[in-house]
C-alpha cells in the first residue's frame, strides 16, 4: 500500500479530470468557447514532458558521477517517456490551433521551437543507437543529454518570451493562468497536471524496471 | 603550469600547426568564397531577406567543416598525451578559444568578400559587423563541444550534423534577427535583447563544455 497510493492517486485523478473536464463548468470566452477544456490536456503534456527530462538529466549526472548501468537506463527510459509525452502535446496543440487559429501550424515562435527541442531528444535517441560499446554509449550521450536540457529551455521558455507569438503566456500577451483562468478552472487545471506528471512517471518507472529484467536476461552466467 | 599557461601553450600549440599546413584554412576560405561566388551567380540580385539568409547559411556551413576536424586531426597517441600533461579542462578551453580565433577570421573574410561581391545596403554596419563577430564566436563554443562529442563516437559527420543543427538552430534565430536590426538600421537599443540571449547562450555552453568535457574524453 505505502508503494502503490500515487498510481492510485494518478487514476483518481484523471478520471475525476476527464470527466469534470469534458462535462463541467467553463466560463464562456470569444474564440475560444468550448475548446478551453483543452488547457486542461494539452498543458499538462508539457509539464509531464518537462518533469521527465529533468529526472533524465538528475540521472545522467548521476550515471557520470558514479558509472551505474542503471542510473544510464533511467535516464534514456525518460527520454524515452519524454518524447511520447512531447508527440502528445505537439498533437493536442496542433487540434487546438486548427480551431482557434485556423490553421495546424501557424509560422510561431513557441511552435518552431518546440519541434526543435523535439528534433534536440530525437537526435539523443539516435546518438544512442549509432553507439555499439555499452559504456561509451551511455556515457557520452549522458554527456549530450546535459549539454542539450539547457538549450532546450532557452528554445521553450525564454526564446518565445522575446518575439511576437501567438502562443499565451509569450511576446507580451499575458498567460491563461492571470486573465482568462478563474476559479472553476483552476482545481480541475491543476489535478491534471499532479495526475499527468505521476502517470508520466509510473508509465517510465516501468519501462526502466523491464529494461533492468531484459539485461538482468540477458547476462550470461 | 596552471591553467591559462596551459590554455596559452595549447592554444599557441593549435596556432603554430595550422600555420604550418595551412591545409584547414586554405580548405575552408576556398570553400567559402566558392560558394559566395556560386550565390551570386545563381541569385544575381537578392531582397535584402534573403541576402541575410544566405549569408548565415554559408557561415552555418562554413563553421560546421572548419570546426568538425577539431579533434579528429590528431592522433589518439597524441591526445593521450596532451591529457597526462595538462588538465582536461586546458584542453577543451584552448579548443574554444583557438576555433573562436578561426571562426571570427573566417567570418571576417566571408564578410567582406559576401559584401564586396554581392551589393547590399546596410542601415548600420559596424551592429552588423559585431553580429558577424558575435555570431562565429557563438558557433565556435556550440560545434566545439558537440565535435567533441561526435569525436568519441567514432567521428561520422552525419551524427555531427544530427547533433548540433538542434543545438544551432536557436543561435541562428537569433543571429538573423539581430543581423537583420543591424541591416535595417534600427536604434541599438532595440537589439540589446538579442545580444543579451547570445551571450547567455555562450556563457551556457562555455560553463557546460568545462563541466562536462572532463568525463568525456577519459576513455
Amino acid at each position: 500500500m505505502k508503494k502503490i497510493w500515487w498510481k492510485i492517486l494518478a487514476v483518481v485523478l484523471l478520471a475525476g479530470v476527464i470527466i469534470a473536464g469534458l462535462l463541467g463548468p467553463v466560463p464562456e470566452l470569444p474564440i475560444l468557447n468550448e475548446t478551453i477544456r483543452n488547457v486542461y490536456f494539452h498543458v499538462p503534456m508539457w509539464f509531464a514532458m518537462l518533469f521527465l527530462y529533468l529526472i533524465s538529466v538528475v540521472y545522467s549526472i548521476k550515471y557520470l558521477n558514479t558509472g551505474k548501468t542503471e542510473y544510464d537506463v533511467m535516464a534514456v527510459e525518460a527520454v524515452n517517456t519524454g518524447v511520447i509525452f512531447c508527440f502528445m502535446g505537439l498533437a493536442t496543440g496542433m487540434l487546438w490551433a486548427n480551431i482557434t487559429w485556423g490553421d495546424p501550424w501557424p509560422n510561431d515562435p513557441k511552435l518552431n521551437s518546440s519541434a526543435i527541442s523535439t528534433l534536440m531528444y530525437l537526435a539523443y535517441l539516435v546518438l544512442r543507437n549509432a553507439l555499439e560499446e555499452e559504456q561509451k554509449r551511455a556515457k557520452i550521450s549522458a554527456v549530450y543529454n546535459i549539454f542539450a536540457f539547457p538549450i532546450m529551455i532557452v528554445l521553450l521558455y525564454i526564446l518565445p518570451r522575446l518575439t511576437d507569438s501567438l502562443h499565451p503566456g509569450n511576446g507580451g500577451n499575458s498567460t491563461f493562468g492571470s486573465i482568462d483562468m478563474n476559479n472553476q478552472l483552476r482545481p480541475i487545471f491543476y489535478a491534471s497536471v499532479i495526475g499527468w506528471v505521476l502517470i508520466g512517471s509510473w508509465i517510465c518507472s516501468l519501462r526502466y524496471r523491464l529494461r533492468l529484467l531484459e539485461n538482468k536476461n540477458n547476462q550470461i552466467d | 603550469m596552471n591553467l591559462l599557461q596551459q590554455v596559452k601553450t595549447l592554444v599557441l600549440k593549435d596556432l603554430v600547426l595550422e600555420w604550418r599546413s595551412k591545409h584547414a584554412i586554405n580548405g575552408i576560405l576556398l570553400y567559402v568564397v566558392s560558394t559566395v561566388f556560386v550565390c551570386y551567380q545563381a541569385f544575381k540580385s537578392v531582397d535584402p531577406i534573403t541576402w541575410n539568409a544566405l549569408f548565415w547559411i554559408i557561415m552555418l556551413f562554413a563553421s560546421v567543416s572548419a570546426i568538425n576536424k577539431s579533434f579528429s586531426q590528431e592522433s589518439q597517441q597524441r591526445q593521450l598525451y596532451y591529457y597526462s600533461i595538462v588538465s582536461a579542462k586546458a584542453v577543451i578551453l584552448a579548443k574554444i578559444i583557438y576555433n573562436m580565433l578561426l571562426m571570427v577570421g573566417l567570418a571576417l573574410v566571408a564578410y567582406f568578400v559576401y559584401s564586396t561581391i554581392f551589393r547590399n545596403p546596410l542601415g548600420d554596419p559596424l551592429l552588423y559587423l559585431f553580429a558577424v563577430i558575435l555570431g562565429s564566436v557563438s558557433f565556435a563554443t556550440v560545434f566545439t563541444m558537440v565535435s567533441g562529442i561526435s569525436s568519441k563516437a567514432g567521428n561520422n559527420s552525419t551524427l555531427m550534423a544530427i547533433l548540433s543543427f538542434p543545438v544551432v538552430i536557436p543561435l541562428l534565430i537569433v543571429l538573423v534577427k539581430l543581423s537583420k536590426n543591424a541591416m535595417d538600421g534600427l536604434d541599438r537599443a532595440v537589439s540589446m535583447n538579442e545580444i543579451g540571449v547570445l551571450l547567455a547562450i555562450n556563457v551556457i555552453t562555455v560553463t557546460v563544455s568545462l563541466l562536462l568535457f572532463p568525463y568525456l574524453w577519459r576513455d
